[in-house]
């Protein structure tokens, strides 16, 4: 690998890549290996409070990251897969460096003081600056000519106090040109998901899921690959399309693209079965 | 939204807006709830020409900040759109004025809630109640007792049976939840509200 340097993070799994998406987790960890990126799992991390708990709750929404931050140890920037953790986990910290009174209730809260200098950063921010380094030029055997749908969701839609972090929309088609894949333009990349909609009205979800994946079948894509592992589980769940495109993590085609994940397991656990695909593209034997 | 046979998918949108029962502090609270202020809004619309879930709710995203604006406050709270907004951001990013309209959802259902307003997608709201209780328990979402306590609350315990099958079938349902150890960490964040609320 070109990055010899052995890289640290502090890391954010979050609930989905701990129960329903391990093969997001688990892909992840064996893409970060292979690049010496260590990735040291926060102990006893909390939920960032997910959609739900600002929904209806405000207080515990705005403490329950803080937690997280607190357990981070100084030093190391702290990495969440999810962007939606992410984008909970950044809010909080950007309020607490804005508000004295918020970084007192976190001394009280948490017995230590805020760290406004702790670096926060997604999955993508380090994809991004292992693309600018060349990183992926080296992954045999590559993705084969895969045609791939890159699906970002809402992660790249956020809230106006948010607006000048850095966005990665195009990151995944440039990686995905570097691997040997073929990435689609299509007109559903950032059309949400319907996040909690899938369970409490999948009847409106269903619809958004349903024009996100014949989005995919008209432009003939082979498999869609999602940025988030909500989506990639809402897209599985909530598709009622005859044809079924199967629906990846992208930790899971940058493994393949090193030729790791037969035997892994992974696989196994989508709804919509990858393994015919990775069989005829010779990814997986 | 008008469809090739020419009738509106939107259907049973009002043509106005009642202005008979407004309420001058609704505009002030919501802003101060929110810390946004709606009053820099001109309706121009933007939100809710990408809003990929407006053709669900009964008023428009720019209509539920007219109704904050105008102080229209029962409308508002007891519209379904404040439920099935998803706080995608997706018209914050597009919005001139820079509008957290996520922020004011939040602050619409949480006030929906402590007035006891009639909750329009009370799904919704029992889903969201789940998913905190589980957060509650353990520190983290346990997602086959959310769906399970879900179809409970709503008197429909065998809804999405076959996929909750097919997901326990793949391991995508965990039979246990995975916890957070410190649960008195926890647990302090949730009665900190209790305490703040009776205090207020």
């Amino acid at each position: 690998m070109p990055d010899k340097k052995f890289l640290e993070f502090s890391y954010f799994p979050g609930c989905s890549l701990e129960t329903t998406a391990k093969e997001n987790n688990r892909s992840l960890y064996t893409f970060c290996e292979r690049h010496n990126i260590a990735l040291k799992e926060l102990d006893d991390w909390n939920c960032c409070g997910s959609s739900s708990t600002h929904s209806i709750d405000h207080d515990p929404a705005k403490w329950l990251p803080t937690r997280n931050l607190a357990l981070a140890p100084p030093g190391r920037p702290l990495m969440a897969a999810c962007p939606n953790c992410y984008m909970r986990l950044k809010l909080a910290h950007m309020i607490l460096n804005q508000n004295g009174d918020d970084r007192e209730e976190y001394k009280r809260l948490w017995g230590r003081d805020f760290d406004p200098d702790l670096r926060i950063i997604t999955f993508f921010e380090l994809l991004s600056d292992l693309a600018e380094a060349g990183a992926f030029e080296t992954h045999k055997p590559g993705l084969k000519g895969m045609r791939v749908a890159a699906y970002y969701g809402c992660m790249l839609a956020r809230p106006p106090v948010m607006r000048h972090e850095r966005n990665f929309y195009g990151l995944m088609e440039k990686v995905l040109l570097s691997l040997g894949a073929e990435p689609l333009k299509w007109g559903y990349s950032a059309r949400c998901c319907g996040t909690f909609l899938a369970a409490s009205r999948p009847d409106i979800a269903a619809r958004s899921v349903a024009d996100i994946m014949a989005g995919a079948e008209q432009v003939r894509a082979e498999c869609i690959v999602t940025a988030c592992a909500m989506c990639q589980m809402n897209l599985e769940i909530r598709s009622r399309l005859p044809g079924k495109t199967p629906v990846f993590h992208f930790s899971e085609l940058l493994a393949l693209s090193l030729g790791i994940g037969g035997g892994k397991g992974w696989f196994r656990r989508h709804l919509i079965d990858p393994r015919p695909l990775l069989r005829a593209r010779k990814l997986i034997g | 939204m008008v469809e090739s046979d020419g009738k509106n998918r939107l259907g049973a949108l009002p043509d106005c807006i009642e202005m008979t029962e407004t309420e001058p502090g609704f505009t002030t609270e919501i802003n101060r709830r929110s810390g946004v202020n709606v009053d820099l809004c001109w309706q121009c619309k933007t939100c809710s020409g990408g809003c990929p879930f407006a053709e669900s709710m009964d008023y428009h995203p720019n209509q539920i900040i007219r109704l904050v604006q105008l102080g229209v406050k029962n409308a508002a709270l007891s519209s379904s759109s404040i439920w099935i907004c998803v706080g995608c951001h997706t018209c914050s990013t597009a919005c001139p004025q820079a509008i957290d309209m996520a922020a004011v959802m939040d602050a619409l259902r949480q006030t929906a809630i402590t007035e006891g307003a009639a909750i329009a997608e009370p799904h919704i709201h029992d889903f969201h109640k789940e998913v905190v209780n589980s957060i509650h328990r353990y520190g983290r979402t346990h997602k086959l007792e959310i769906m399970l306590r879900y179809n409970l609350a709503r008197r429909n315990p065998f809804a999405d049976f076959n996929l909750g099958l097919r997901m326990l079938q793949k391991r995508k349902l965990d039979l246990l939840p995975s916890k957070v150890r410190r649960m008195p960490d926890i647990r302090k964040l949730f009665k900190k509200k209790k305490a703040a609320s009776h205090a207020g």
